[in-house]
């Protein structure tokens, strides 16, 4: 095995040697047994004290919501007004102008719903303050809402009946101090004693060998990329995400940053069966969500390090595979393994230019962000999840002539209902976003935008239309990564993948907290002979088929416009 | 409602200070200790910064190693990639146009020699690597310009490549810009 494969694969390990535990621990820790980290308790009173916050007051699953929206509303107001006018505040040393309303609208949206599609770039576009008091911020924050929500939802199906799912501020605050707090002050010392830079100073410059004038971007990143990629954000510091070598200097943080972004996502999935007191089905979810991920990557993986059979033609050699858009520290099968867990949890950074990756990768990545449940983001993943789950439920009741259940109560109407419509709304969102994409580039080419839509594209072509099913692919499923040659900062873009991005966070949060609520509030029905099992590997292969056919069917169109087009069209 | 509201103002306040100063702040005094001091690890000649360590700088000079082509003409002041997709045409001419400028200044390879980071871009546009292949295609033309020995260069070349991680992880690189730095001391 060459050492490029062994590199993934110790970042494969790591990340099941870390997330497991993980999983068991988030578990005791969320149900408020006796853990290690029990010692933050004087800091989390404080916390709650100062906040005039209850922790232990009951909630049923709409005051957890309103709570939940209340606060990210508010994020919303304070982060859209602070972005217009960071030139007029402070810690702003390299001089950075405010941002346009529109761009401010979108990336605040953005980092709040825990997307973190950047349409301005790091260096250039965000002042130290706006970095970490606001990006930073939101990155801590928006994984806690994302796992607060997973937990009350965790919490509907551990009681028998009940209309308590928890506390959403305890929850919140929990996350924040016994999970993501600690493991980035982890990540944050190894990036920073592995050369990403940590303190405060601005730009510098200095000649080169050669004798040219270079001017470094810096700053206080360490902190930022480490929470950036525990909490599934990706919103990096520079403007090349994970590829900057200040970003991800070497082999060691690419595997410290890779396996970080992946460990609370299989926890989280873990957590759901031991905290319910069913491990065994969420070692069945895991399973499934594995098979997924590793149907996604072995050929991204092949495709990548298969090389550009275009470039081949002209005779040059390439060892290791497609070079374009990578960088040589981590290599072709790095950057496939990083691109395929990065689309499929939601984080969205990147250690290479997706745009430059194969056609076949590319239909992979998008894939992995159109299903968006194998793992997926901080908390968010398990709760897409739950969406398919019922749908595998109610589908194998339809079958077996059943009345379908779920843990012990009945799925009726109500519940399917709000299920289909959260499956329809991607689809929906991410169609209907790209034909208007696409009609105004071919209809309005000349509209007098900050970047005009005849100008968007940075290929011709059928990779081009990839582009534009790209941005709003990640949007929907709060992604982040782009194909980044799109000229996404004009009103068009901004306006509308900020539109995509709201809804498609909190209505696929609403959505599934609500079924578990209700559901949680019904008669609980002991299991008898008639029962349909849901931790079955049977239904786990249920769900996995339901998964592959409502994508495939969502979505094959829009790809083999793309994708699959480009693929067929390149030399063999 | 309003209550929401007061306790999520309230409790913002609280974590920014929590997370936007202390953390920040306590990780950025560790970054002291660090190689670089937090501010990025310089490499200088005679006392005097020629660079960055792990970012990769322009070097078009015969008498230098030559690093990979970047997107942003390695302007440390932002970072891209080329973005360009594998099928693009104008793309490809520009690569069928950076292997005939190789093989103009090194007419002694064949196309096959070349590697393919040397006719593509980096994602980030700074990438300070290239790989122990890309690097010996070009020692003959630098011991040509330089009057020095084939084998004084390979030997520079070798004990500047660096082993995957841990010898196992990873491929194996040579980072340009140290490299450059090591020649021209070679010289004196």
């Amino acid at each position: 095995m060459n050492t490029e494969l062994l590199g993934i694969a110790v970042s494969f390990v790591l990340m099941l040697i870390i997330g497991i535990p993980l999983g068991k621990y988030l578990a005791k820790m969320f149900a408020g047994e006796k853990v290690w980290t029990d010692f933050m308790k004087p800091i989390e009173n404080g916390i709650y004290k100062l906040s005039g916050i209850n922790p232990n007051e009951p909630m049923d699953w709409k005051q957890f919501l309103k709570a939940m929206m209340c606060i990210n509303m508010l994020w919303l107001v304070y982060g859209f007004f602070v972005l217009m006018h960071q030139d007029k505040l402070p810690l702003n040393p390299d001089g950075n102008p405010g941002m346009t309303a529109d761009l401010a609208f979108n990336t605040i949206i953005s980092f709040v719903v825990n997307c973190n599609l950047q349409h301005y770039s790091g260096e250039s576009g965000a002042s130290y303050l706006i970095q970490h008091f606001i990006f930073m911020f939101l990155h801590f924050t928006s994984a806690a809402t994302g796992i607060a929500c997973a937990v009350a939802f965790f919490k509907a199906f551990r009681d028998k009946t009940t209309t308590n799912l928890g506390n959403f501020w305890q929850y919140f605050v929990k996350a924040i101090t016994r999970l993501l707090l600690p493991l980035s002050i982890v990540i944050a010392l190894i990036l920073t004693f592995n050369g990403t830079p940590s303190s405060y100073a601005g730009k510098d410059q200095f000649i080169s060998l050669q004798g040219d004038t270079v001017h470094v971007s810096r700053g206080p990143a360490a902190q930022m990329i480490a929470i950036k990629h525990l909490g599934t954000n990706g919103g990096g510091w520079f403007g090349a995400n994970s590829a900057h070598p200040l970003e991800n200097p070497n082999y060691l943080t690419n595997i410290t940053e890779i396996v970080s972004q992946m460990i609370i996502p299989i926890a989280m999935v873990l957590c759901f069966g031991y905290f319910i007191g069913r491990k065994k089905i969420g070692w069945v979810i895991f399973g499934v969500m594995m098979i997924g991920a590793l149907m996604l990557l072995i050929p991204s993986i092949s495709s990548e390090t298969g090389g550009n059979s275009a470039i081949a033609k002209m005779g040059i050699s390439q060892p290791t595979g497609a070079m374009e858009g990578k960088e040589v520290r981590f290599g072709p099968t790095a950057t496939a393994y990083w691109s395929t867990f990065t689309t499929i949890v939601s984080t969205g950074s990147v250690n290479g230019m997706h745009d430059s990756t194969m056609p076949l990768t590319g239909l992979w990545q998008l894939l992995g962000m159109m299903i968006n449940g194998f793992f997926g983001g901080c908390g968010v993943g398990i709760l897409n999840y739950f969406i398919y789950l019922i749908i595998a439920v109610f589908i194998s009741g339809l079958m077996v002539g059943r009345t379908p259940e779920f843990l012990g109560h009945k799925v009726e109407a109500r519940e399917v209902k709000i299920a289909a419509l959260i499956t329809l709304l991607s689809p929906f969102l991410i169609m209907a976003g790209t034909a208007i994409a696409a009609f105004v580039f071919t209809n309005h080419g000349n509209a007098d935008w900050a970047v005009k839509p005849s100008a968007w594209l940075n290929n011709p072509g059928y990779h081009g239309f990839s582009e534009m099913l790209y941005e709003m692919t990640s949007s929907n499923a709060n992604n982040g990564s782009g194909f980044e040659g799109l000229g996404d900062n004009n009103i068009f873009w901004n306006v509308s993948t900020g539109i995509l991005m709201i809804l498609g966070r909190f209505l696929p949060i609403i959505g599934p907290v609500a079924i578990a609520g209700l559901l949680a509030k019904k008669k609980f029905i002991p299991e008898s002979a008639g029962t349909l099992k849901t931790d079955t590997v049977t239904f786990g292969l249920m769900t996995f088929a339901v998964i592959l056919v409502l994508n495939a069917l969502s979505y094959f169109p829009a790809l083999a416009l793309g994708p699959i087009a480009e693929f067929f069209s390149m030399p063999k | 409602m309003k209550t929401n509201l007061m306790k999520s103002i309230r409790l913002t306040l609280v974590l920014i200070v929590l997370l936007c100063v202390i953390y920040p702040v306590f990780i950025s005094f560790a970054g002291k200790l660090s190689k670089g001091k937090g501010d990025g690890e310089t490499i200088s000649v005679n006392g005097k910064v020629v660079g960055y360590a792990n970012e990769g700088q322009s070097f078009t000079q015969q008498k230098y190693f030559w690093g990979r082509p970047s997107a942003v003409a390695y302007n440390a002041a932002g970072s891209a990639g080329s973005n360009k997709g594998p099928s693009n045409p104008d793309y490809l001419k520009d690569v069928a146009g950076r292997i005939d400028t190789l093989l103009k200044y090194h007419p002694y390879l064949k196309r096959s020699d070349i590697p393919a980071e040397m006719v593509t871009a980096s994602g980030s546009g700074l990438d300070p690597d290239i790989s122990p292949d890309a690097s010996k295609i070009q020692i003959k033309r630098i011991a040509d310009v330089r009057g020095l020995s084939v084998q004084q260069v390979t030997d520079l070349v070798a004990a500047h490549t660096e082993a995957p991680l841990l010898g196992l992880f990873g491929p194996a690189k040579v980072n340009v810009l140290k490299l450059n730095v090591a020649l021209d001391l070679l010289k004196k």
